[in-house]
């Protein structure tokens, strides 16, 4: 099968079968991790620019060694250090990179849709590293994966995605990305956190988190942020713990064998015990070393690597 | 002179047929069927200047410098009014200036407008009010009714000077582009604005509802991840002000309402006899939050584009009287603007240049009647300000033709306004405007575009 895409903007855009395929070509990938050299010349020559207008440590790093390991240049640009604090438009700013000849800018922006209007004024392949509360396809693409790797397929799973839904970008991927491979999605936190509507992605909702983990095959928490607490979304962390936090107690009506995920960073004793974020059912870190090879196969085909390069 | 022969006027009250206008010296001068210029001398008036429009082959050249106008297959209706623009002047000359705004407005069939006073500095003085009727004096196409602040530097802290203003030309006072958050502050607004006999313009929006939203609160703002504005931001402001109008019984007007539940609460509002009018826009009855499609910032405005639900609302409020005006909330604003990310780009759309062909749309789908559209367009604008407009002998000929059947596909390139920012570029839109005439003068001719 041939990757069509130019750009990686969203789940949305991507059918099951480009999702099938990205997954597929994460698990060739992931093998490249593990080789004493960690590196293969797939991309050489290619020049992956990581544009982040937000902070971010885990995606950006992940990104950076997924264009390494296949030997592609990696520049790293992130908002401080970049021309947009002299006032440059970001269309501006994403032009004179690609003047250098940039065949993949990754982006991060705390704008939802900035990738969007980036891919529509470049040439380059654009990626999506998580836009404002939009987006996040290479998480969900990680997310998925581990989950495919764990339950050996994404069909007839239920996924409890529990938390400040209204402003999680991963939410909203998960939810596109795992409905669209067959699972069935649950959410729940408080009605303050989620977004208007949300039902239409084909998910559904409840308020009680015990009934969310209720047969869940997979239980993935999001970070509460303190500073949401001046928006009026929670009381205290203290009440939400009790209330939404998930503890050993709270796995009990989920499977025997259920998945505990978390995109982080963790809130150990808000969102999480710690007991459960290290517990026997955490893959947590699978996520992390995953995210690596759904990043470098991202990169891969997005520059064309299915049409060049032989299996 | 000038003589609009065969045309259909339309003027809500005053007629409705085939009739002609004469306009002599900038008013009208008579209107009756198959109107004869007076003085008729054949051999004085030979080899003078006159001009001959249309292809009808009996308008024969009866007096010196006559202009006559074959009106056939067209409406001719009392200038349009739009009670809500935005001219960037003065402080923001590069979105548009009072000249290409008035432009803009005679190319849409506007023979005057209303300018909201958030430019740079605020109208809030007799200084920025005399210097926008000068520059609109200047530009010599649409007239403009300068619209005075609500409050100083619309900070919403103390009330400017109504008197000065009023006295300087102003026809209203406004905050629009904010809402008056001190409810105390809008009581006495009312009041105050009562004493001069201006009328109060009330943007509704509450500002922490409204919050950090971009578009509508929904299926399509939570599928993009952009933070939503819900209707009751909206419609709890209204549900203040009709209560703050009703408390005064000072006379207040709305400004473009967008939401089922606005509408809902100003229709039992006029049902108690409360003295609101209002408003809404173009855009609010023909578009939706669709529009939004991937981030288009030319669907950005505020209040934002709405559901089906409110549209069908909206266009029912048009239908039933509760919505009195059609006025565009003309904004301009140039790409530093509008080509950015899409919660960091400025709200608003120009519509001066598409208003009457998409409010057109409301007659071709029988939701009004011509003279009902008229009414929102004209009459109601008129009515509402104050004004004495319409088509009677001895008044300023401020008249616009509407070729009804006229289909054309919407090019911002060529508009007169000059921003860009339209949601409608590419449109297909059927009737508009072939003629703008303001005090007896030809601002606008299509054929002569």
């Amino acid at each position: 099968m041939q990757f069509a895409k130019k750009d990686i903007l969203d789940i949305a855009s991507l059918s099951a079968e480009d999702i099938t395929l990205i997954l597929d070509t994460a698990e060739k990938m992931k093998e490249i991790s593990s080789r004493p050299v960690k590196k293969v010349p797939t991309l050489r020559g290619k020049t992956v620019v990581l544009f982040f207008y937000e902070a971010s440590t885990r995606t950006r790093t992940s990104f950076d060694i997924a264009a390494k390991r296949l030997s592609a240049d990696s520049i790293s640009i992130s908002a401080s250090t970049s021309s947009i604090v002299k006032g440059e438009t970001l269309i501006d700013t994403a032009k004179n990179i690609e003047a250098m000849n940039a065949d993949v800018i990754v982006m991060r922006h705390s704008s939802s849709g900035a990738p969007h209007l980036l891919a529509r004024s470049l040439k380059a392949s654009v990626i999506n590293a998580g836009d404002g509360t939009h987006a996040h396809p290479s998480q969900a693409l990680l997310d998925m994966m581990t989950v495919r790797e764990n339950k050996g397929t994404l069909k007839g799973l239920r996924i409890a995605i529990i938390g400040d839904i209204l402003h999680s970008r991963v939410a909203r991927s998960n939810i596109a990305g795992f409905t669209k491979m067959g699972s069935e999605v649950v959410l729940a936190g408080p009605p303050t956190m989620m977004p208007r509507d949300i039902e239409s992605l084909g998910a559904a909702v409840t308020y009680n988190i015990a009934e969310a983990v209720e047969g869940a095959d997979v239980i993935m928490m999001l970070r509460i942020q303190k500073e949401r607490q001046k928006g009026f979304l929670f009381s205290t962390e203290r009440e939400y713990a009790a209330v939404y936090g998930l503890s050993k107690k709270r796995l009990e009506g989920a499977k025997k064998d259920v998945l505990i995920m978390h995109p982080g960073p963790v809130n150990r004793g808000v969102e999480i015990s710690p007991e459960v974020a290290d517990g026997p059912y955490s893959i947590i870190l699978d996520q992390v070393t995953n995210g690596v090879a759904v990043r470098m196969s991202l990169l891969y085909l997005v520059l064309g690597g299915a049409r060049n390069v032989a299996d | 002179m000038l003589l609009i022969k065969h045309g259909r006027l339309i003027d809500p009250g005053r007629w409705d047929g085939i009739y002609d206008i004469l306009i002599e010296h900038g008013k009208i001068a008579d209107i009756a069927p198959n109107l004869e210029p007076r003085t008729p001398n054949d051999k004085q008036v030979r080899g003078m200047r006159y001009e001959v429009r249309g292809d009808s082959p009996n308008l024969e050249p009866r007096t010196p410098n006559l202009t006559t106008i074959n009106a056939s297959g067209k409406i001719v209706v009392p200038g349009l009014i739009d009670m809500h623009v935005h001219f960037r002047e003065p402080g923001e000359e590069y979105k548009e200036t009072i000249e290409t705004g008035c432009l803009a407005a005679v190319h849409g069939g506007f023979t005057a407008v209303c300018t909201m006073p958030n430019t740079k500095p605020v109208n809030d003085n007799r200084q920025v009010t005399e210097y926008i009727l000068r520059k609109a004096y200047e530009a010599k196409a649409a007239r403009v009714y300068p619209v005075g602040a609500i409050s100083k530097g619309l900070e919403g802290n103390a009330l400017s000077e109504y008197g000065e203003l009023k006295s300087a030309g102003a026809v209203a006072v406004s905050d629009d582009g904010k809402p008056v958050t001190n409810s105390r502050l809008m009581r006495k607004a009312l009041e105050y604005a009562k004493g001069f006999g201006l009328l109060v313009i009330s943007h509704c929006e509450d500002l922490e509802l409204a919050g950090n939203g971009v578009m509508n609160e929904g299926v399509y703002g939570t599928r993009l991840g952009l933070a939503g504005i819900p209707n009751a931001a909206e419609s709890v402001m209204v549900m203040r002000d009709i209560a703050l109008c009703e408390l005064t019984r000072a006379r207040l007007h709305i400004a473009h309402v967008s939401t089922a539940e606005s509408v809902a609460a100003i229709r039992e509002a006029k049902k108690r006899g409360a003295a609101v009018t209002a408003e809404t826009a173009p855009h609010y009855f023909t578009l939706t939050e669709a529009a939004v499609g991937e981030y288009d910032t030319h669907a950005k405005m505020n209040p934002p584009l709405r559901s089906e639900r409110d549209r069908e609302a909206v266009i029912e409020g048009l239908a039933d009287g509760t919505l009195d005006v059609i006025a565009t909330d003309h904004a301009p604003h140039s790409s530093l603007e509008k080509d950015v990310e899409f919660d960091r780009a400025a709200n608003g759309i120009i519509g001066l240049e598409t208003s009457l062909s998409l409010s057109l749309q409301l007659v071709e789908k029988g939701v009004l009647t011509l003279p009902e559209l008229i009414e929102k367009m004209s009459l109601n604008p008129a009515r509402i300000l104050g004004l004495d407009k319409g088509l009677k002998k001895g008044s300023p000929a401020d008249i616009t033709l509407i070729d009804p059947e006229r289909s054309y596909i919407v090019n911002a390139e060529t508009f007169r306004s000059r921003s860009r920012n339209t949601p409608f570029n590419g449109m297909q839109l059927k009737g508009c405007a072939v003629m703008t005439i303001v005090d007896g003068n030809i601002v606008f001719d299509i054929e002569k575009q």
